[in-house]
């Protein structure tokens, strides 16, 4: 009987209704994160990795997303059926979240103090002196120096860096289980985005916590994450640890990420023929009309009748590695 | 194989049609239309359609309610309110249109100038636009037209001078937020990869201005144009009802309300036609541009 | 917010006012004919009086010099005599003043009261049934003339049901609580005219600055961090989507004197819109020319104000 896993996704199917007809953002995702891992979920842009993510924590608009099937097991209890007001309980006590834009997800009329204060104050229901407090120990935590200072100042006052760090700050004052991290790094600059990463694992270690680490720059799954899920046109297609994965990648998408890593000493030793940045050819399907067989069919250079009449199953071809293709 | 439940992709409609389309979906917008149109056309069409004087005046028939002989009642002279009204309306629609073409165009100029000119030139244009933008519209009306009513009256007439006066000072009070807006096209298309191209083709500055920067600033002038005309006829009615419009022998809609108001109690449908008139067509009008401003307009939150 | 900002931005408010009183005075000075050559044919003046008005608003002068002696005259308080009424008009003015602010004030409040919930309410329910009834009346109501509005209110509380007086009285005889209920009764009508209009083309406003600022990212932090729906609402999307709003019913506010003129001349409420009209119908040039100077000034003085309420809203504009 294994124990339940954190988190675990099953079959997640989140669609949003436009004018056009209906968007299959997320279309049968599964996903599970245990204590204290780090679970990179990685892909290109739009490929549902973070609708997934809002998902989990109902972030989405629901008018005009809803969630056509399957179960988001919190700690073996599902997300779904839960009103928003449960939800709220979940979310920065439980679960939380970071963004991908430091400069505009803190609101610009309220001190960091107070923005940090405010989740101390709904969850932990603590006075507003006892609440500033905490939101200095937290900055001292994300290593912003003249903490005591700083809590009177505002999100404008911070540069780009720092401001993540608040974030970072603001989504573990309540010490969560689990950090969503969408693509933490990816509007910093390339110096900061190190420091940014280290950042969270340093939190991770402290806090024990688990991370989904959302991103779509394979270096940063390489040195940061346990375990990778590839996300492909709103399904996963292959999930491994990451040893495996880079190992011995078995979609041929995964290849095709792996091989365009562009590689500093690529054609440079003497004799080498002088190499061109990899690519995959193609670009991705509508995800108002996906393609009835396997979705990367179109791109991929193996492809048979099989895989375009019927989608691939996500079948396991080692321990812990399981691969959506029949190749 | 290519899916086969993929519906095909509807070919791009040109720019005026789908314009169309998104104004089609605006149902208060078309019922705007509809009834601006049947406004229009018992404007145009009334005085062949009821010939009857404006000045037939009857002390038989005086203060009537509506009845088949007078549909919109009689006033204090006996005078038909219908055709008094349509006659009214005729002026609104004229002074309407002609200072919304005042401010547009001079908004338009301004604007253009300001925003290809940039540098000082801009920062002044600028400065005189905030400058007209804070000052108060009807005192500022009201002043002009106590002191200039006698001199245009003498070299226009009673009726022309007043109409030019009016029509130009409503409209010179209206051009500053054509100009912004025209402005900030200007300053954001002049970067645009089509301009350049025209730009490198040789395109005289005139040409550029006219022929491919112009057309793409249109979109929020109209909006505003439209806006302009209710705005005018308000403006023009205010006038009226205060005493200081139009002489007192032209039945504007907002003469015929000055009329009437002292006789609320004996004969309320005298206030309410002309009232109901204006109310129309200025929330006609407001629709038509609302639906104008999505269907030209689409990237606003709407 | 700093007195750096506050001093900037009075210094900014000098010459627009600079720039008002050269518009008011060039339409004088424009105006054919003498503007005051009226009062030649006013058989109360004497000659001698004439001559020495001449003399003294330096008539003979040339324009800057003018300009320079009526701009003095007009900020120090000396704004003549109105031979129509038989005051110095800076008292008739200050007399009248009240009652416009008052019946502008409680408007503008009012619209603010109808607006800004129900303006919250649309925008985070788009296009339900509220939303668009709000809508519809939204529409209905900046339409609808103020001069019309007032009269069928009349017709309807006045004329039929005999509630309210349509006549505004300052002399009231009640004391105590019975002269607030028939200031109550007498002031309601004006109020909800001007009110009503004001709130209606806010509500628009208001919507769509929630719907702007309700799709920004920091909004979506907030719910990220479990406070609850209605506070992410209240605290953190209506705070940011009024600052907007409190700049436009600034910029709004000579939209609101004019609907003022027309609705104190309905309800015969004597403040200065009323005192505007009937000194142009009386040709009483001075009292004319001061009351514009007054509709201009206060106009910059309510986007002053509106300027510094937006600095203490938003933080980041005192730092520029």
């Amino acid at each position: 009987m294994t124990p339940h896993h954190l988190l675990d996704i099953r079959g997640l199917k989140t669609w949003f209704k436009t004018d056009d007809g209906m968007v299959r953002a997320v279309d049968g995702v599964s996903l599970h994160i245990d204590r204290g891992e780090t679970l990179a979920v990685v892909g290109e842009s739009g490929c549902g990795k973070t609708v997934t993510a809002r998902s989990v924590l109902r972030l989405i608009d629901m008018p005009p997303g809803r969630f056509e099937a399957g179960q988001i097991m919190w700690e073996g209890r599902d997300l779904i059926p839960l009103t928003n007001a449960e939800m709220d309980e979940i979310r920065a006590r439980e679960i939380s979240m970071v963004f991908q834009e430091p400069m505009t997800s803190l609101n610009p009329v309220y001190t960091v103090g107070e923005q940090i204060a405010e989740s101390l104050r709904t969850h932990e229901h603590l006075s507003r002196k006892a609440a500033l407090e905490g939101a200095v120990d937290m900055l001292r935590l994300v290593q912003i120096g003249n903490a005591e200072r700083r809590i009177n100042d505002y999100p404008h006052q911070f540069s780009g860096g720092q401001r993540q760090r608040v974030m970072i700050a603001l989504a573990l004052a309540c010490k969560p289980k689990l950090l969503i991290a969408d693509e933490p790094t990816t509007a910093l600059d390339v110096t900061i985005q190190a420091q940014i990463l280290e950042l969270l694992e340093d939190m991770k270690q402290r806090l024990g916590m688990a991370i989904m680490l959302i991103t779509h720059a394979m270096g940063v799954v390489a040195e940061n994450a346990q375990r990778v899920a590839v996300m492909y046109a709103g399904q996963v297609v292959e999930e491994a640890s990451v040893e495996d994965l880079f190992a011995d990648p078995r979609h041929p998408y995964t290849q095709g990420l792996i091989r365009s890593i562009p590689r500093v000493d690529a054609g440079r030793a003497p004799g080498d023929a002088r190499t061109r940045l990899a690519q995959i050819p193609g670009s991705v399907p509508s995800l108002l009309h996906p393609p009835t067989g396997c979705r990367f069919a179109e791109r991929c250079a193996h492809t048979t009748e099989a895989c375009r009449a019927a989608p691939p199953p996500l079948r396991s071809v080692a321990p812990n590695h399981n691969v959506a293709c029949i190749l | 194989m290519a899916s086969t439940t993929a519906p095909k992709p509807k070919p791009p409609l040109s720019p005026t049609r789908e314009a169309w389309r998104r104004f089609r979906k605006h149902r208060l917008a078309v019922v705007g239309l509809i009834v601006l149109a049947l406004l229009v056309l018992a404007i145009i069409a009334g005085p062949t359609l009821w010939p009857v004087a404006i000045d037939d005046i009857d002390f038989a028939a005086q203060l009537k309610p509506p009845s088949w002989a007078h549909p919109f009642g009689t006033d204090d002279l006996g005078q038909d309110l219908l055709s008094r009204l349509i006659h009214g309306g005729r002026i609104s629609l004229a002074v309407g249109l002609s200072a919304m073409a005042v401010s547009a165009s001079v908004g338009i100029t301004i604007g253009a100038i300001a925003g290809m000119a940039r540098g000082w030139v801009d920062t002044a244009l600028m400065w005189v636009t905030d400058l007209f933008l804070s000052l108060p519209q009807l005192p500022l009306l009201l002043l002009i037209i106590y002191l200039f009513r006698e001199k245009l009256k003498a070299l226009l007439g009673a009726e022309g001078g007043v109409f030019v006066l009016i029509v130009i000072v409503i409209g010179g009070l209206r051009w500053m937020p054509v100009a912004r807006l025209v402005r900030a096209q200007f300053l954001s298309l002049r970067e645009k990869e089509f301009v350049e191209a025209a730009r490198a083709l040789g395109a005289s500055k005139f040409r550029l201005v006219v022929n491919h920067i112009l057309p793409n600033a249109l979109g929020p002038v109209i909006v505003a144009g439209t806006i302009d005309v209710a705005a005018a006829i308000i403006a023009e009615s205010t006038l009226s009802f205060l005493g200081l419009g139009f002489p007192p022998d032209i039945p504007t809609w907002g003469r015929v309300l000055f009329d009437a108001k002292d006789y609320l109690d004996i004969a309320p449908t005298w206030a309410l036609f002309p009232g109901a008139a204006i109310f129309l067509a200025v929330l006609s009008i407001n629709f038509v541009g609302d639906g104008l401003r999505d269907a030209l307009d689409p990237r606003r939150v709407h | 917010m700093s007195a750096a900002y506050l001093l900037r931005r009075l210094l900014l408010a000098l010459p627009a006012l600079f720039g008002i009183s050269i518009v008011l005075f060039t339409v004088l000075a424009l105006a054919p004919g003498d503007p005051f050559g009226d009062l030649a044919t006013n058989p109360n003046v004497p000659p001698e009086v004439r001559l020495a008005l001449r003399a003294k608003f330096g008539l003979d002068d040339p324009v800057w010099q003018r300009y320079i002696h009526w701009l003095m005259a007009m900020l120090r308080g000396d704004w003549g005599f109105s031979f129509v009424s038989r005051v110095d008009v800076d008292r008739l003015i200050l007399q009248r003043l009240p009652s416009t602010i008052a019946v502008i004030g409680a408007a503008q409040i009012v619209a603010i009261l109808v607006a800004v919930p129900v303006g919250v309410l649309a925008a985070t329910r788009p296009y339900s049934l509220f939303d668009q009834i709000a809508n519809s009346l939204a529409f209905i109501g900046f339409s609808l003339p103020t001069f019309f509005t007032g009269l069928l209110l009349i017709l309807i509380f006045s004329v039929n049901l005999g509630w309210l007086p349509f006549v505004y009285n300052t002399d009231l005889k009640e004391t105590g609580l019975a002269w607030w209920g028939a200031q109550f009764r007498q002031s309601v009508m004006p109020v909800m005219v001007l009110g009503l209009f004001q709130g209606a083309s806010l509500v628009r406003f208001v919507r769509s600055s929630v719907l702007d600022v309700i799709r920004l990212d920091y909004v979506t932090t907030a719910r990220s961090k479990g406070i609850g729906e209605r506070r992410v609402i209240t605290r953190h999307v209506v705070r940011n989507a009024m600052i907007p709003v409190v700049t436009l019913v600034a910029l709004q506010l000579p939209a609101v004197f004019s609907g003022a003129i027309v609705t104190e001349q309905i309800f015969r409420v004597p403040g200065i819109g009323s005192l505007l009209i009937a000194s142009i119908l009386a040709n009483d040039t001075p009292v004319v020319m001061a009351v514009s100077f007054v509709f201009a000034a206060l106009v910059i003085l309510f986007n002053l104000i509106a300027d510094i309420i937006y600095g203490w809203l938003d933080p980041r504009i005192a730092y520029r």
